[in-house]
C-alpha cells in the first residue's frame, strides 16, 4: 500500500511525501514511544538514557524501562530544522564550535526546556546507561549530561577491535561489567529483579526481526535496486538501532518491510523517494559516513534527480553488521549482547572498514564509493580520506568526498554538494566509456 | 670545579637538540648501537614503557612533528577540521623519518588517534602495531582482569618482536628504573612549583621531552643533573602570578607559545604535558606478580585527564582543584589543540569545578605549527594582571 500524506514539520514544499504501509507503522511506533516517555509521570514508567550504538534494549526492557536515545533526539532535530538554535545555545554557554553536534543539540535542547518532538518535555533519565561503544565523545557525553541531571550513571565499556577482531578477553570483560554493574544498575533504578529467560525472549525477537532485515538490506543486489540502502536505509534501520528491537512491533514492522521490498523486486520497481518511485538508475554507489539530516530530504534529491541509488551504506551497520551474520543469540543471551555491542560498524579498526566497504564495492556491483565526511564525527570522519584512496586502489573504482555536518545547518552547503555530486556523475561516465572504448 | 656539561644551560642545550631532530638521531644511533636492537614508538597519553623496555627495546614518544616540520603528504590523508597530530606524525611516517621504528602503540585516547592506528597498520604493514586499549572500568575484577590480559597480549607481542622472553625479573627490574624516573621528575615538578623561577616550564618541557627519546636510565641523569643544577645557581624571581595549564596532554603547543605564557608574567606551577613521564602517581610495587602491580598502578594510582572517565560525578574536576591548591596556584590557563574531542568536550565541566571554589580561568585553542604568539600573550598577560590586581587578598 502505498499513501499520500503531507510532511509534518517540513518546509512548505509543492511535493508531498510518499509513503509505504512500513513507514507508517515505524511514524505510528516512534509517535508511541515520545509518548510514553513524556508521559512517565503518568505512566509510572522509569527511563533510562543510552546511545544507539551497541545498546541494550532488549535488557533495558526486561526492567520495564524506556529507552531515551540522545542521537535520535537530535536528528529528530535536525530533521525539524530545530538543532542549529540549540547548538547556538550550547555554544553560548561555553561548548566548542569544534566539537561533536549532536551532542550540542541534545544540550541545548535541554537548555531550551528539553522537549521531545511531541511538544512535551522528555523525563529526565532515572538511569544513564554509558554505552561506550566505537566513539569517544560518547563518554564525554554521558560525563556532561551526568552533570546536568545528577542522577545515576552506569558505564559499559566496549574495548575497540584494534587488531581487527574481538578477543575472548573483550567478551569476557563486557560481560563481567553486565553482570556486575549494569544488571545491579538497571535493578536498582526500576526495582525490578533480572530475569534472564525474559531477555533470551526479546533476543528471539530480534533474531527474526534481524533476518528480514537483511533480506531487505540485500535487495539492492538486483538491478534495479528496489530499495536506497543509505536515504532509504536510514529508515530501514530505524526500529531495530533504537528503543524496538526485541519487541513485536519491531518483528511486525520488519515483515511488513520485506513484503513491500519483496513486492518492489517483483515488480522490478526502483526505491520510494518521497517524490514517489525512482526511475532510472544510472549510478549504483556505496557510501560511507551518516548522512546531513538538516537537509535531509535535499540531500536525498540530488541524488535520485540524477538517477544515483545507493546500494550499500556504512552508516546503517552503525548498530550492527548482521548482514555479515551477526544475530543475537538467545542460547548465550550476554555474550551475544557482548558481541553485538563489540560488533558495530564504528568499532571496527580502518582495515576491517575498508574491507566491509571493498566487500560492498563487488557484491553490490556499485559504480564508486562516495564518502560524505561529517565534520563533528571523528569517529567515522578521521581516517576516510585513507578509506577512499584505499577502494580506488583496490576496485579501480573511483572515490568522491564531500563534506557537511550531522545536525549543525552551518556545514551544509548545498551548491558545493551539488557541484562535487554533478562532477562525480561526470567521472563515473567518463570512466564507463573508457572502460567501453578499452 | 664546574662541570660545563652540567649547567642548566648546557642541558638544557642538549634538550632542546633532542627537541629539534626530527630525524630521531639518538634513538637511530641508539639502535644502530647493538645488534637486533628494537624501537617502539608511542603515541600519547600512556603505555607501559616498563614493558618495552624490559623487552630490551627502547620506547621512543612521537608527539607529532611539532611545529618546524612542513607537513606535505599528512594534509592529504586529513580534512582541515581534524587536529594536526596525525598528520604530521604521519609526515613523520611517509617521508621515512620514523623508517627505524619496529613496533607502534596507539593508546586510547581519542577516536583520532584510534583511526591512526588502522591507518598505519594499512601503510606501514611491517610494523608491529597495537592500539593500546586501556580499562574505563577501574574495578580490580573487572577492568583489572581486562587489562592484566591486554598487558599479556601487549607482552606476548613485544616477545614475537624482539625475538626474546620478557621475564618477570626483567619487567621488575624495568619497573625499578622507571619507578625512578618517575620519583625524579615529581621532584623536578615539586622543585618548580615551590621556586618556578628556578625552574621556568620552557625548560623542564624540553626536559620532559628529552624523556621521549632517551633510554630511562639517561634521562634519569639528565633530570638529576638538572635538579643539581638549578638549585645551585639562584635566578632572579619575578612578580608572576601562578598558574595551571590544562588541556595540552596530546597535541604539543609549540615552545613559543610556553614561552609567550612565562614571559607574559605567569608562573606554571602545574601542567598535564607529557603524561606518560608521570601517569603513575606512586612507586609501583616490585614485589609479586609485575603485570597485577602495573595494573593495579593504573586502576588505582594514575593521573586524571579528559581521556579518561571519572565514574563518581562529585569528583569530576577535584585533580585540577587539588592540583591548584596544592601547588598554590591563583588559576587556570586552559589551552586546548583546535579540534580536541577529549580536552574540549572536558573543558566546560572543568570550567564548572573551578567556578564552585573561585578559581579563575581563560582558554584558548592552538595548533602545534601556531605561528602568532601575540594574542596568547595579550590574553595571558591580562589574566595575569586580573590575577594581580582583583584576587589579592
Amino acid at each position: 500500500m502505498t499513501v499520500k500524506i503531507p510532511t509534518p514539520s517540513a518546509p512548505p514544499s509543492p511535493h508531498e511525501a510518499v509513503k509505504e504501509a512500513s513507514m507508517l507503522k515505524q511514524k505510528e511506533m516512534i509517535a508511541r514511544n515520545y509518548e510514553l516517555l513524556t508521559g512517565t509521570a503518568e505512566n509510572g514508567r522509569k527511563v533510562v538514557s543510552t546511545f544507539v550504538p551497541g545498546n541494550l534494549n532488549e535488557l533495558v526492557m526486561c526492567f520495564d524501562m524506556l529507552n531515551n536515545l540522545p542521537e535520535i533526539n537530535a536528528i529528530q532535530n535536525g530533521m525539524k530544522k530545530l538543532s542549529g538554535g540549540y547548538i547556538e545555545e550550547a555554544e553560548k554557554r561555553g561548548h566548542s564550535e569544534d566539537v561533536c553536534t549532536y551532542v550540542k543539540a541534545d544540550l541545548g535542547m535541554m537548555a531550551k526546556g528539553n522537549l521531545a518532538p511531541n511538544g512535551k518535555p522528555l523525563p529526565r533519565p532515572d538511569l544513564l546507561l554509558l554505552s561506550y561503544t566505537g566513539c569517544f565523545t560518547f563518554m564525554k557525553w554521558f560525563e556532561l549530561l551526568r552533570e546536568q541531571y545528577k542522577c545515576p550513571t552506569v558505564m559499559l565499556h566496549v574495548p575497540y577491535q584494534g587488531d581487527g577482531h574481538a578477543t575472548q578477553n573483550m567478551r569476557d570483560y563486557i560481560v563481567k561489567q553486565l553482570k556486575d554493574e549494569v544488571i545491579p544498575a538497571l535493578e536498582r533504578a526500576s526495582g525490578v529483579k533480572f530475569d534472564i529467560d525474559r531477555l533470551r525472549e526479546y533476543l528471539r525477537e530480534s533474531a527474526r526481526a534481524e533476518d528480514d532485515l537483511v533480506r531487505v538490506l540485500e535487495s539492492a543486489k538486483r538491478k534495479p535496486s528496489p530499495i536506497d540502502a543509505y536515504f532509504g536505509g536510514v529508515f530501514y534501520i530505524g526500529p531495530i538501532f533504537t528503543a524496538f528491537r526485541g519487541t513485536p512491533d519491531a518483528t511486525e514492522y520488519y515483515r511488513l518491510l520485506r513484503a513491500e521490498v519483496d513486492e518492489r523486486v517483483r515488480r522490478g520497481l526502483g526505491p520510494v523517494t518521497p517524490e514517489g518511485d525512482m526511475k532510472s538508475q544510472r549510478y549504483r554507489l556505496v557510501v560511507e559516513g551518516p548522512p546531513n539530516w538538516t537537509s535531509f530530504r535535499e540531500f536525498w534529491k540530488m541524488f535520485y534527480d540524477e538517477g544515483a541509488v545507493v546500494v550499500a551504506s556504512s552508516y546503517t551497520k552503525v548498530g550492527g553488521l548482521y548482514d555479515r551474520g551477526f544475530r543475537h543469540d538467545p542460547d548465550h543471551p550476554l555474550e551475544s549482547l557482548a558481541d553485538y555491542c563489540l560488533g558495530v560498524y564504528t568499532n571496527h579498526n580502518l582495515p576491517q572498514r575498508v574491507a566491509l566497504l571493498e566487500q560492498y564495492m563487488r557484491e553490490y556491483e556499485a559504480d564508486g564509493l562516495l564518502i560524505n565526511s561529517i565534520k563533528s564525527c571523528n569517529s567515522f570522519s578521521a581516517g576516510q580520506l585513507m578509506i577512499m584512496r584505499e577502494i580506488e586502489k583496490r576496485t579501480g573504482k573511483p572515490g568522491a568526498f564531500i563534506e557537511t555536518d550531522l545536525v549543525d545547518p552551518r556545514y551544509f552547503s548545498a551548491a558545493n554538494v551539488k557541484n562535487r555530486l554533478e562532477s562525480y556523475f561526470q567521472m563515473i561516465d567518463q570512466k564507463r566509456q573508457t572502460a567501453t572504448a578499452a | 670545579m664546574i662541570d660545563t656539561n652540567k649547567t642548566t644551560a648546557a642541558i638544557v642545550a642538549r634538550c632542546q637538540e633532542l627537541f629539534d631532530d626530527l630525524e630521531f638521531g639518538s634513538a637511530r644511533e641508539w639502535k644502530e648501537a647493538g645488534p637486533n636492537r628494537r624501537v617502539v614508538a608511542y603515541m600519547p597519553i600512556y603505555v607501559p614503557r616498563e614493558l618495552i623496555h624490559a623487552a630490551g627495546m627502547l620506547p621512543l614518544g612521537i608527539l607529532g612533528g611539532g611545529e618546524n616540520l612542513e607537513v606535505i603528504h599528512g594534509d592529504a590523508y586529513y580534512q582541515s577540521y581534524i587536529c594536526r597530530i596525525p598528520r604530521s606524525t604521519l609526515e613523520l611516517g611517509v617521508t621515512g623519518r620514523l623508517d627505524f621504528v619496529d613496533g607502534f602503540l596507539f593508546p586510547s585516547i581519542c577516536d583520532v588517534i584510534r583511526n591512526l592506528s588502522g591507518i598505519w597498520k594499512l601503510l606501514f604493514p611491517k610494523v608491529y602495531v597495537r592500539y593500546f586499549d586501556v580499562p574505563q572500568n577501574f574495578d580490580d575484577e573487572i577492568g583489572g582482569r581486562y587489562y592484566v590480559q591486554e598487558l599479556t597480549e601487549l607482552r606476548e607481542g613485544l616477545e614475537r618482536l624482539g625475538g626474546v622472553r620478557v621475564t618477570d625479573e626483567a619487567l621488575r627490574a624495568s619497573t625499578a628504573l622507571y619507578n625512578e624516573n618517575r620519583r625524579l621528575i615529581r621532584e623536578l615538578y615539586a622543585v618548580r612549583a615551590e621556586a618556578p623561577w628556578l625552574a621556568p616550564t620552557s625548560e623542564v618541557y624540553l626536559l620532559l621531552r628529552a624523556g621521549m627519546v632517551l633510554p630511562v636510565e639517561e634521562h634519569s641523569q639528565l633530570l638529576r643533573d638538572y635538579l643539581a643544577a638549578v638549585r645551585a645557581a639562584p635566578r632572579p624571581r619575578r612578580d608572576n602570578c601562578r598558574v595551571v595549564l590544562n588541556g595540552v596532554f596530546c597535541e604539543q603547543p609549540p615552545l613559543n607559545l610556553i614561552k609567550a605564557i612565562e614571559m607574559s608574567g605567569c608562573y606554571v606551577v602545574d601542567d598535564d604535558f607529557t603524561l606518560v613521564n608521570r601517569w603513575l602517581l606512586d612507586d609501583v610495587p616490585l614485589a609479586g606478580d609485575p603485570l597485577r602491580n602495573l595494573a593495579s598502578a593504573f586502576l588505582h594510582r594514575s593521573a586524571e585527564t579528559s581521556a579518561k572517565y571519572q565514574p563518581d560525578e562529585a569528583k569530576k574536576g577535584k585533580f585540577l582543584v587539588d592540583s591548584v591548591r596544592s601547588n598554590g596556584a591563583e588559576g587556570v590557563i586552559f589551552a586546548a589543540p583546535s579540534f580536541c574531542d577529549p580536552a574540549l568536550l572536558d573543558r566546560p565541566m572543568l570550567e564548572s569545578a573551578l567556578d564552585r571554589v573561585d578559581v579563575p580561568h581563560i582558554g584558548f585553542k592552538y595548533a602545534e605549527n601556531s605561528a602568532q604568539m601575540q594574542p596568547v600573550r595579550e590574553q595571558a598577560g591580562t589574566f595575569a594582571d586580573s590575577i594581580k590586581l582583583w584576587s589579592a587578598p
